[in-house]
């Protein structure tokens, strides 16, 4: 965009429109568009600054030491997403549904609620499970037991085998009010007629639930979803308050963002990469990238037949 | 619709006790650590569900948090950082949003296209360059490094927000306004900016939970002493003293409460805001 296309013909250069947009355009540009080119760009790059093209997504790939932590962060970045998808939001459609009845005493209450954990930050997420599902501590043993369940009970978080998984359901806890919350809100934009006219048809309760809202209620459904995604894989804080940069017990619980923190800065032996640090975060680019095209192209386009 | 709930009781008891559940889920942890706080170590060991009354009462941790971590020197911190990027994020995310809603020019959806680009891609991504610039320009330990980079990671959802609102603010207002000689900067600051107020107040929220959480930025960006925010300060606290669970329980309220309290008070205008503006 020029600046003298401001202008609109005849009129005289509108200056507003320029004061209007440049502070905004101005810090937007200058610390997150240029950062994000230049890091991309520099993915393209050595150490040592020499141009070596799309060597670094070779070595990031295949090199024994490198790609091993790689794909690890990326599966457990998949697993991680997965859990996302099939616990915390059927459990914020079900908790949305249940809400958005009108009859329903202390909605109020509820919804509140069910919304603190969101607001809480990751160091005081991480830290409060890890507490309470310390074996040191052993509340949560404690409480099994109590239930007669005590065999149950493993230090999940120290684990190989459960850590990631736990930790994915402790982000399920802190952020189930979003899913909650949005799709509520499509819950109650759904017209009266609509459900009364169910109601007529003898559609109602759980059937009226499936047959009626649910498909209505399926664009707020993909919006979480690419939300969901995007959150998910550009996660590191929760990882990095519960277990750590070094994401243990032996990197089970290495996610991208993770892997992209230690790589850049450094972890103990290993210096820091400001060559593979931008290769990975351009990855991790192209995979949300790829989530948003995949949502607007295909999903959207698609969905927009069910809206009014 | 209406009559499930009076038709058949069962149903709505069993909404009930799904939903009583879950609220006991949610709050289950922070209430553990709460009532934990105040009590010493035997207490927090031996009673770990028990209420700190009687001889379990002891707000030992809370002394021991407030002598060791700078805590008021973080806190400090992170208040001048949240408020100073809420207000360049409100401002400039008003102005370029009334710029986008109010007047036709060329390249005006392109503009509104380029400053949406990053509601889905996150800032994070470009942290090598930001380091770099930051480094470059002297602000590495600084609190405007922060305040900078959280101004551009708000400024997008805000701008798409407000200038869904401006479009409902009306034309004749602003006319009105025109033959009575206000310029444009009067017409903005005066007239719509106090009519988007309920819609700034939503941004307001929307933006301050990730700023005032965010443990990356001050991190990688931040992380002297001296510009170390609540986040920070509580998560290299909560590594150093892990094993005296009196201050790591009570250094844990203490991070909750606040942000607690604040949720409460304005809870409505966050709810309203998520289920009104958020999604159509």
């Amino acid at each position: 965009m020029t600046t003298d296309s401001f202008g609109g013909g005849r009129k005289p250069f509108r200056w507003h429109i320029l004061v209007f947009l440049a502070p905004a355009a101005l810090v937007y540009s200058a610390f997150m568009i240029i950062p994000l080119v230049s890091t991309l760009y520099q993915s393209f790059f050595s150490r040592e600054w020499a141009f070596v093209g799309l060597d670094n997504f070779a070595k990031l790939f295949t090199d024994p030491r490198l790609s091993a932590s790689f794909w690890n962060a990326l599966w457990n970045n998949v697993w991680f997403f997965i859990i996302h998808m099939v616990v915390q939001n059927p459990i914020g459609i079900l908790l949305a549904a249940l809400l958005s009845n009108p009859r329903l005493r202390l909605r109020g209450f509820y919804r509140t609620v069910f919304f603190i954990p969101t607001i809480l930050s990751f160091v005081i997420v991480g830290f409060v499970w890890k507490l309470i599902l310390s074996p040191v501590w052993g509340i949560s043993q404690g409480m099994l037991k109590s239930v007669g369940l005590g065999w149950l009970y493993q230090p999940w978080l120290g684990k190989e085998d459960y850590a990631l998984t736990t930790l994915a359901l402790i982000s399920n806890w802190q952020f189930i009010g979003i899913p909650m919350m949005l799709i509520y809100a499509a819950l109650l934009s759904i017209p009266d007629e609509v459900l009364e006219a169910a109601e007529c048809d003898g559609i109602t309760g759980w059937a009226q639930f499936w047959k009626i809202q649910l498909p209505l209620v399926l664009p707020a459904i993909g919006i979480v979803s690419i939300l969901t995604f995007v959150g998910n894989f550009n996660a590191f804080d929760l990882v990095y308050a519960a277990q750590g940069a070094a994401a243990g017990p032996n990197f089970s619980t290495d996610l991208l963002g993770t892997l992209l923190y230690r790589t850049f800065f450094g972890y103990q032996l290993q210096l820091g990469d400001r060559a593979m640090g931008s290769t990975i975060a351009a990855v991790m680019f192209l995979i949300i990238l790829a989530g948003v095209c995949v949502y607007l192209f295909l999903v959207q386009t698609r969905l927009r037949r069910y809206q009014f | 619709m209406a009559s499930k709930a009076t038709h058949s009781p069962v149903r709505s008891i069993a909404a009930h006790a799904i939903l009583l559940t879950y609220t006991l889920i949610a709050l289950f942890p922070v209430f553990v650590i709460v009532i934990n706080s105040l009590k010493n170590r035997q207490g927090i060991f031996k009673a770990p569900l028990a209420l700190p009354v009687g001889e379990l009462w002891a707000p030992d941790g809370f002394a021991k948090v407030l002598t060791r971590g700078d805590f008021p020197l973080y806190f400090q911190n992170s208040l001048i950082v949240t408020l100073v990027s809420l207000f360049f994020v409100l401002l400039f995310g008003a102005m370029a949003a009334f710029a986008l809603s109010e007047y036709r020019f060329k390249g005006n959806t392109l503009m509104g296209l380029y400053l949406a680009l990053g509601i889905m891609i996150p800032i994070r991504l470009g942290t090598v360059a930001i380091l770099q610039i930051m480094a470059a320009s002297g602000l590495v330990n600084t609190l405007w490094a922060l305040i900078l980079v959280y101004t551009a990671q708000g400024l997008p959802l805000s701008i798409f927000i407000l200038s869904e609102f401006m479009r409902t603010v009306s034309d004749d207002l602003k006319d009105a306004g025109r033959i009575d000689g206000m310029n444009e900067f009067k017409i903005f600051f005066r007239l719509v900016l106090p009519l988007v107020r309920p819609a700034m107040a939503t941004v307001a929220v929307f933006t301050m939970i990730p700023i005032w959480n965010d443990l990356w930025f001050p991190l990688i960006l931040a992380p002297a002493e001296s510009t170390k925010t609540v986040t920070l300060g509580a998560q290299m606290f909560l590594g150093q003293f892990q094993s005296e669970w009196d201050a790591v329980l009570a250094a844990l309220t203490l991070a909750i409460l606040p942000v607690l309290i604040l949720y409460l008070i304005f809870s409505r205008q966050l709810i309203r805001g998520i289920t009104s503006g958020a999604v159509k």
